[in-house]
């Protein structure tokens, strides 16, 4: 048998959300083990294997001096560099941090802030380094995780539609929330990835995984605005785990909490 | 068709034994019923099951489920479902493959292991989508074998329209709102005071036996007429339009009209209209392999003409823009489906206008595009 591929994965500024879906993968985590050596993992194990590595997952975003170097020896370690979730992808939550002044909040939170050395801005990696595919989602969906792996080892192209949530709502029969309940839905203009979960409950997509690859996000919040959504909620809606996610950006920026 | 000898009438504390029958004979019956603030098809075994006292107002961007003030079982018009949700399926396994020793391969193809629909309360609209999507996929030199094999199979029991939304435009197309043949029993619901029946006009076979299997008596003219003022009610209803008899070439001709930029500005490109669309049959095919390498399988899911890997080919989308997209659907929809199936691929039922999130109108689109020429006209005049 060839040499089983080497997998590492790394963790920047994140929550350990999108490497636990690998945890979370349970039954095919045996099958995902057999097929490829887990080298660098501290998540799942403390035994550390040397790289370089054949594939990297790599969670989180640039929020650091330290963590800006990290991720050049991450890349120069690896073969193959995929990022997984929103932030890793957008910059996160933690992007949120750019629209202020984040030693504003170092002041309010930490007794000595000078001894912590952060950035102003939370940047996703490919804002740093080259990256062979980005996964996206806030968290990631373990079945596309699994894809990618998947296709990593048979030398193939992810199946990772980039459309709008709205074909993965009316695949799965969801009446649209928006026509039926006039309930504001980022799904039009989101990444699809996760099911159409939330209107399938009832409850409009958050975006949690970022822009689709041709996100019209004007005209939606024209509709929406239409439909009785504040300037100030329109903000918030663009503005979550994918703010820094350069459309969402763009159209947060458009609206400002002085609306409300 | 209607006043035949064969024109029957159903009572509607009978209409149990229209299902009874169905599923006594084989078929899984799927029809209509309220799910999550709509209408939506789904399997239905009993009377109770319908949307019985229920109705919707439609307009653009815009569905609201509402009580009816009778108890009018089908008087409601098409919801965000069509029926080749079942024909063709949103997702489908079409084969699979599994290495075998000395890097050989078996291939498997795929069973469909269904039970034959009935499908139960096909508006006449949407019956004439099936029939353009059999011009698609029952074409004899490459039929699709899941589609051809499930319609074969298929059971198609027409409801009439005794109303329309706002948002139907059928008798621009043609296609209804009185079925005209092409089904195996239709039936057209009457309420008058007390009186709840349905008249029922067999149209196959299949139906005539079908008919037979449930009590009915024979329909006099006072019931055929009743029938007909009920389709030609919700024909009155009917406030859309596009004039179609000149359509293909006003679209031919305005390639670069000015409305395409504006909506570039408007659409989403979230392909709502096109999985909405009961004819809309584009599709993608996508090679899943496990982990081991060893087993491999080819699956179909719907895809749409708005995606930027729809039209992708080496070095890029065909159709990078918002308005190249929109403009390749309205065309095809309108225009170019007649040099390609002999037929419009639009059969008037309006769901691409109540399930466009932003409320974008195909006839106002249509509209605009025409009045667009005629005040270049009077310009140059």
């Amino acid at each position: 048998m060839a040499k089983k591929p080497k997998l590492a994965v790394w963790k920047f500024a994140s929550c350990d959300g999108c490497q636990l879906s690998l945890l979370d993968c349970e039954d095919e985590l045996l099958a995902v083990a057999d097929h490829i050596t887990i080298a660098n993992f501290p998540e799942a194990s403390r035994a550390v294997l040397d790289g370089p590595y054949d594939l990297s997952l790599v969670e989180g975003s640039i929020t650091t001096p330290h963590d800006r170097d990290r991720i050049q020896q991450v890349r120069s370690q690896s073969k193959c560099l995929v990022t997984i979730g929103a932030c890793a992808t957008a910059g996160g939550i933690q992007a949120l941090r750019n629209f202020t002044d984040v030693r504003e909040y170092m002041d309010i939170v930490y007794a000595s802030p000078e001894y912590i050395s952060v950035l102003q801005t939370s940047t996703p990696i490919a804002d740093h380094v080259p990256v062979d595919f980005e996964l996206r989602g806030c968290p990631i969906n373990k079945n596309q995780l699994l894809e990618v792996i998947n296709a990593f080892l048979n030398g193939r192209r992810p199946n990772v539609s980039t459309n709008s949530v709205c074909v993965e709502c009316k695949k799965r029969g969801t009446a649209c929330i928006m026509v039926t309940h006039g309930t504001p839905c980022m799904g039009p203009v989101t990444h699809a990835g996760c099911g159409a979960i939330c209107p399938a409950y009832n409850r409009g997509c958050y975006g949690c995984y970022g822009a689709m690859e041709t996100p019209n996000t004007s005209s939606l919040a024209g509709w929406m605005r239409d439909l009785g959504v504040s300037d100030y909620e329109l903000q918030r809606m663009f503005r979550t785990y994918n703010a820094e996610e350069p459309a969402f950006r763009q159209e947060g920026d458009r609206y400002g909490p002085e609306d409300t | 068709m209607i006043g035949t000898d064969q024109t029957s009438v159903i009572e509607r504390e009978d209409l149990q034994s229209l299902f009874d029958v169905v599923i006594a004979r084989g078929y899984v019956p799927v029809g209509p019923t309220v799910r999550d603030g709509a209408i939506v098809f789904d399997e239905v075994c009993r009377v109770e099951d319908l949307p019985g006292g229920w109705t919707e107002d439609q307009d653009a961007g815009s569905y609201r489920l509402k009580r009816r003030h009778d108890t009018a079982l089908f008087g409601y018009n098409n919801g965000p479902h069509s029926w080749k949700k079942y024909l063709f399926p949103p997702r489908a396994k079409l084969w699979e493959a599994v290495k075998t020793e000395n890097n050989g391969l078996t291939v498997r193809e795929a069973e469909d292991t269904k039970r034959p629909f009935a499908f139960i309360g096909v508006r006449s609209c949407d019956l004439h989508a099936l029939q353009v999507q059999d011009a698609v996929f029952m074409n004899p030199k490459h039929p699709d074998p899941l589609y051809a094999g499930r319609r074969g199979k298929a059971l198609v029991i027409v409801v009439n329209c005794g109303q329309a939304a706002k948002t139907c435009f059928c008798t621009s197309m043609n296609t209804g709102p009185r079925a005209e043949g092409g089904y195996d029993l239709a039936l057209t619901e009457i309420l008058d005071g007390d009186d709840h029946y349905f008249i029922a006009e067999p149209g196959s076979p299949d139906g005539y036996s079908l008919l037979a299997g449930i009590p009915h008596r024979e329909a006099d003219s006072a019931d055929v007429l009743a029938a007909q003022e009920c389709t030609k009610r919700a024909a009155e209803q009917i406030g859309r339009k596009i004039e179609i008899s000149d359509v293909k070439d006003l679209l031919y001709r305005n390639y670069d009209n000015e409305r395409w930029d504006a909506l570039e500005r408007r659409c989403l490109t979230c392909a709502n209209c096109t999985m909405a669309c009961p004819t809309c049959f584009c599709s993608k095919v996508e090679d899943v392999t496990d982990l081991t390498g060893g087993h491999a399988e080819r699956w179909r899911e719907w895809d749409s003409c708005f995606t930027m890997d729809f039209s992708y080919i080496h070095g890029g989308s065909v159709r990078p823009t918002t308005r190249s997209r929109y403009r390749q659907w309205l065309i095809h929809k309108l225009a170019t489906w007649l040099d390609q199936f002999g037929m419009s691929g639009c059969v008037g039922c309006g769901r691409c206008i109540t399930w466009c999130p932003v409320g974008i109108d195909l006839t106002e689109e249509v509209r605009l595009i025409r009045a667009s020429e005629k005040d270049k006209e009077a310009d140059d005049g």
